[in-house]
């Protein structure tokens, strides 16, 4: 595909995407909601854990962060767009302060002191905002779910962008040596940890403007909701599946991921974790590439063969 | 005061055992295989179940449990080894280390979902005839149960010590532990030696989940908060000895209960976790590296 084509193909389905709330409302327009907001989730974690080769357990702390700040700020009568910056600069001075010292943790320490970190921020929201936030009756009495679905287009379409220009940018090649090898970075002058911290903070920048989203659109929730781990257990789950470090496997595999969790929803509440869990076992086990990289082994197979015969 | 701090360093201790036993397997499986279980806390919370049902079916005293729940769950790990984390014995270590994480996770997940569909969300307990029974000591007051818990535990973590340092197999497994290519070349069958000490590490987690069922509620997503406690166990008290872990456990317990009492209940969780930053600041390897 040659670039202006695949322009033309993007700038397409972007369209097609931004003019759902025309087409159709209520369950078909929350379900993409869903989608878009799985999608810029997955997206901001494959930034650091895949583009990074950091794998982080505490992302959830960021998207908890851009969801209470932006609620807050958006519930006490500041404008929307103010909102969602100040969630955002919550999480990305978050991200300067966690990542600085956890990214100096060495093997599988990193992991587990991201994790360390999260639970700390959200037993303490759970312990400082122990009541349910819900919107006012004017608010939702005004409750318009179009212009949510756009924002999380927005989201989506940003961190896709995000880690589409880590695959072009002279940043992003230096990122790729520091994640394959940190010493060969080191020997041909890349500064291994200011190119980790700088992708561990536009990480949880990203998540924190997700975590806005989340805290515009849902009408009732336990701030401390905004940080469980299952956030970040999520956000592996489909960034694994679609393959970590790609651009379009998260997009992908989140579509996949919530189409399962509605099937399955029907018939018993957490099953699609049951089929994801699994799933993800045997990805990381057999097809460290995920999705994309099966896919693409198996139609390369089919090339091969072809040009054989 | 004087009172209530005694008290709470009781309370403390009694639950720190339980932390110390909770460790105790993950530390022998991290030390042996390089491997790092984050579903070590969903086996604890299999050992739990294993009492519950006992009990609820036969009323079966839950330390009895605890001797059954040990070698079902040696069973349950060896299967666990054999299907997933078998493969990863020729990743490197780092590698390894990093692959079995995301491992683990996805079988926490998975056991999880499948503890709930099984046995569904709710908490339940075992309640056995004893179990409001205390012993006054001045103004201190013990409950039997968990101070019988904390035997049971000591006593176990006593057996597996001698089993490591007194028995061929234990020793087996400690060179593996210290050297992993000079136990195969003196010989040591390493693949049986990974299984080994995989299951054991998952028999103790059983025979804790057990003893934890004895004074916790059990549930299906217990297993993160056993997960996280074990880390924090494992980081602070080295790894290797298993005395050593045992007494970080007791000394995780007492800063919890007594950080309760000083900063109130709901910050009692944080204190170990600001241990385990704090720890690996000072030492971003961590306590337990291999060298």
């Amino acid at each position: 595909m040659t670039g202006r084509r695949a322009w033309l193909l993007i700038a397409l389905g972007l369209g097609v995407l931004a003019a759902l709330p025309l087409l159709s409302t209520g369950s078909v327009l929350t379900w993409g909601f869903q989608v878009l907001l799985y999608v810029a989730l997955a997206q901001s974690w494959n930034v650091l854990g895949g583009f990074g080769g950091q794998v982080s357990l505490g992302h959830a702390a960021f998207f908890g962060l851009g969801a209470v700040v932006t609620r807050m700020m958006w519930l006490s009568g500041h404008p929307l767009g103010v909102a969602l910056s100040a969630g955002m600069v919550a999480a990305t001075v978050a991200g300067v302060l966690i990542g600085a010292p956890t990214l100096r943790l060495r093997g599988p320490y990193f992991a587990i002191g991201t994790l360390a970190v999260a639970e700390i921020l959200r037993i303490t929201v759970s312990n400082v905002f122990p009541e349910v936030s819900t919107l006012s009756a004017p608010a939702l009495a005004s409750y318009a779910l179009a212009p949510r679905y756009l924002l999380a287009l927005m989201a989506a379409a940003l961190s896709t962008l995000v880690a589409w220009m880590l695959t072009q940018t002279r940043f992003g090649y230096g990122l790729a040596v520091v994640r394959d090898d940190e010493a060969v970075a080191e020997a041909v002058g890349v500064n291994a940890f200011r190119h980790k911290l700088a992708v561990f903070v536009l990480s949880s920048a990203l998540a924190g403007l997700t975590g806005g989203v989340f805290g515009y659109y849902h009408v009732s929730f336990y701030p401390q909701f905004a940080f469980s781990p299952l956030w970040t257990f999520d956000a592996l789950l489909i960034t694994f599946f679609g393959g970590t470090g790609t651009v379009w496997g998260p997009p992908l595999a989140a579509a996949v991921y919530l189409l399962f969790r509605e099937v399955l929803a029907l018939r018993l509440v957490e099953l699609h974790v049951l089929v994801f869990g699994i799933l993800f076992v045997l990805v990381v086990l057999a097809f460290p590439g995920g999705l994309l990289a099966a896919w693409r082994a198996l139609s390369a197979g089919r090339v091969r063969q072809t040009h054989r015969s | 005061m004087t009172s209530v701090l005694l008290q709470n360093a009781v309370f403390g201790l009694l639950l720190g055992g339980l932390y110390g036993l909770g460790a105790v397997g993950l530390s022998l499986v991290f030390g042996v295989l390089a491997v790092l279980n984050v579903a070590h806390g969903e086996l604890i919370m299999l050992g739990g179940y294993v009492s519950v049902w006992l009990f609820t079916l036969w009323r079966v005293d839950p330390f009895v449990s605890a001797l059954v729940a040990g070698p079902v769950l040696f069973l349950v790990g060896a299967v666990l080894f054999r299907l997933f984390f078998r493969r990863l014995v020729s990743f490197a270590e780092d590698d390894r280390i990093k692959t079995s994480i995301l491992i683990g996770f996805g079988l926490a997940l998975v056991v999880q979902t499948l503890a709930i569909l099984a046995w569904g969300a709710d908490e339940r307990a075992v309640t056995p005839p004893y179990a409001g029974t205390v012993m006054t000591m001045g103004t201190v007051v013990v409950p039997l149960s968990r101070l019988g818990a904390l035997g049971l535990a000591f006593l176990v973590l006593g057996g597996v010590h001698l089993f490591l340092t007194r028995t061929r197999v234990g020793t087996a497994l400690r060179a593996t532990a210290d050297d992993e290519q000079g136990a195969v070349l003196v010989g040591i069958p390493i693949g049986t030696a990974y299984l080994r000490a995989f299951a054991l590490g998952s028999a103790l987690a059983g025979v804790a989940g057990a003893l934890v069922s004895v004074s916790d509620a059990v549930s299906p997503a217990i297993g993160l908060h056993w997960t996280l406690k074990a880390l924090i166990v494992i980081v602070l008290g080295g790894m290797g000895n298993i005395f050593g872990t045992f007494m970080a456990g007791l000394f995780l317990g007492l800063a919890e209960s007594t950080s309760g009492f000083l900063l109130g209940n709901a910050y009692r969780e944080v204190v170990g976790l600001m241990l385990f930053l704090l720890v690996l600041s000072i030492r971003p390897r961590g306590l337990l590296t291999r060298s």
